[in-house]
């Protein structure tokens, strides 16, 4: 027998007793038991923990079966903490630590019945494009292992790409779910800030850091988001906002009157001609669903990336400070006298590109930098959400390509900053202005490589986005498409 | 704006910010540091004439609660993963602070 490969099927035979929690979390783990070692998109993998809650949901399988997630196995990117399982955030700075609690999210999905399997590589506290600053070893993209697989979300995006789980959690900074998303063929969903808890969530930055769902339909990540949206008192960012019903929106399929903005201007330079082609099909066949195309300018949003990376480097300079070698984690050697323990603790224990990023952030905000850096970027910040507010005066919806390339090569942005954080150019928009968006599946480039569409709409409305991806996808195959590890 | 990073620059950010760096990624850093900041110096073309700065992208409330006792991290927890700890007395350990 077959076991089905999307969560809500799973979720359907679990509860109708087709097949057993059991059943689908061994699949699971042999997959990853035998693709993994290729692919390195899991950090750690809880066999014991996983098999022991499959076969609690089995025994409870009448009590528990009417719940959203029954017998669904997730991963976890490495960065979200769960309660004495390894959280590494992929720093050797948290080489072993196990954190005493749950994030909020993981406390939902295991109340929603999922079977937590794991948890995936990633960059370095989040930070990075390709999974490559991570200090475990870069994962390879399922499509092409020669190629990054995006990041940082990039073990959860490739671990779903491979279908070695049919759900996984990311976090989205300045694209992190989206663009590891597009580049290895699958979807990913980056909530309206405020909308997913962050408590548990290591910070990176804490104004634009959101936690989302990665599936291989928009289906899935409709179903996850009934899970994860939701006011959490323990993070004093979480809105405190109704949630609607995103799984049930989606079943709407037309998308008459639904008008959808295209920032011609912006997508006019540095996007590779497959890209451009295959979001240029994606939008006429939007249009044959009946959405109506708007040109729209975002003129602020070619600033995006230059006030993204000072803004996010500032903030991530603060956040990071809390890693000292006192409380958890490695410390450092040669520890003499405390300020040279926190000097080695942390010289030692972080990567290039965090390094890289701190001195950054500490930079712009120091004495006399402060106005001309990080004041001007938060004013450009301000300037990119009017464009966004403006656009959605007369649209509901924006697209955008998710990444203006497919997947690179490994190294081949690895000595050049600059040209890493381009990869960014499209994502990072959603990020400074707090809203949602999506990244799905539109097109395969002449190397055979993911390209993908990103549609972003106005502040807690999630529901008008999922409606329209859900629409394209149902026009389309490319969600169905899979890799050669994942056929 | 001053877009160029000298290493000795890049040295008294490193200890701003507590981070031993060796010779070669002082050097390495000069000259990443420097290409981004340029790359940021186009933010100087954009008028903020009057703009206010946006920290963050929802209007927050800070919400008041009845001050209730409520349970937290347990000590003996809290101290589980510190890489030093008096774990009888209660205490992290850190190397000493002052004298020679």
């Amino acid at each position: 027998m077959t076991l089905p490969t999307t969560a809500a099927a799973i979720r359907r035979a679990v509860a109708s007793g087709r097949v057993t929690a059991t059943e689908v979390c061994r699949t699971a783990l042999d997959r990853i038991r035998q693709v993994d070692g290729v692919l390195n998109a899991f950090r750690s993998v809880d066999e014991e923990g996983a098999l022991a809650r499959a076969a609690e949901i089995d025994r409870r399988r009448e009590e528990l079966m009417h719940l959203p997630l029954v017998g669904v196995p997730v991963a976890l990117k490495d960065n979200i903490c769960t309660r004495r399982m390894p959280t590494t955030a992929s720093s050797r700075i948290l080489d072993g630590y196990r954190p005493p609690y749950n994030a909020t999210v993981v406390e939902r999905l295991e109340s929603a019945g999922a079977v937590i399997v794991g948890k995936t590589n990633c960059d370095e506290f989040a930070m990075g494009s390709s999974t490559e600053n991570s200090a475990y070893g870069v994962t390879r993209n399922p499509w092409n292992p020669e190629r990054i697989p995006g990041g940082s979300s990039g073990g959860s995006a490739a671990a779903v790409a491979a279908r070695l789980v049919p759900l996984a959690l990311g976090s989205d900074t300045g694209g992190s779910i989206r663009q590891p998303a597009a580049l290895c063929g699958v979807t990913g969903f980056k909530p309206t800030y405020g909308r997913v808890s962050r408590y548990g969530l290591l910070a990176f930055a804490s104004s634009l850091d959101q936690i989302g769902p990665i599936a291989a339909c928009v289906e899935d990540v409709a179903l996850a988001m009934t899970v994860l949206a939701g006011h959490d008192p323990r993070d004093a960012t979480s809105a405190d906002a109704p949630v609607p019903d995103f799984a049930g929106g989606v079943s709407d399929g037309s998308l008459s009157g639904l008008r959808i903005g295209v920032p011609r201007a912006l997508i006019s330079n540095g996007v590779e001609p497959d890209v451009l082609q295959a979001v240029e099909e994606a939008l006429t066949v939007l249009a044959g669903r009946s959405a109506k195309l708007v040109d729209i300018d975002l003129p602020h949003s070619r600033h995006g990336i230059a006030a993204y990376y000072l803004i996010a480097t500032a903030e991530a300079s603060s956040n990071l400070a809390r890693y000292d070698g006192v409380r958890y984690g490695v410390r450092g050697p040669n520890a003499g006298r405390l300020l040279e323990m926190y000097e080695s603790t942390r010289g030692h224990g972080f990567g290039a590109e965090v390094k890289r990023r701190i001195m950054l952030g500490t930079y712009v905000l120091s004495a006399g930098y402060y106005d001309a850096y990080y004041r001007k970027a938060q004013q450009v910040r301000t300037l990119i959400s009017r464009d966004y507010d403006a656009a959605f005066e007369q649209v509901d919806v924006i697209a955008l390509p998710t990444s203006p390339t497919g997947a690179f090569r490994l190294g081949e942005r690895t000595s050049d900053p600059v040209l890493m954080y381009l990869a960014d150019v499209f994502t990072v928009g959603a990020n400074l202005a707090g809203v949602p968006a999506i990244s799905i599946p539109c097109g395969l480039t002449s190397s055979n490589l993911p390209v993908g569409l990103q549609l972003t709409s106005r502040k807690m409305d999630e529901a008008t986005l999922l409606r329209a991806a859900a629409a394209y996808e149902r026009a389309t195959d490319w969600h169905e498409r899979r890799p050669p590890i994942g056929a | 704006m001053s877009s160029t990073l000298a290493p000795d620059e890049v040295e008294r950010i490193a200890h701003l910010a507590r981070l031993s760096l060796t010779a070669e990624e002082r050097d390495l850093y000069a000259r990443q540091l420097t290409a981004v900041l340029q790359y940021a110096e186009q933010l100087r073309e954009v008028d903020t004439e009057g703009v206010a700065p946006t920290s963050h992208p929802l209007a927050l409330s800070a919400p008041l609660r009845e001050d209730e006792l409520r349970p937290s991290l347990p000590r003996n927890e809290a101290l589980d993963q510190a890489p030093d700890a008096d774990r009888e007395a209660g205490l992290f350990k850190v190397p000493r602070v002052l004298g020679a």
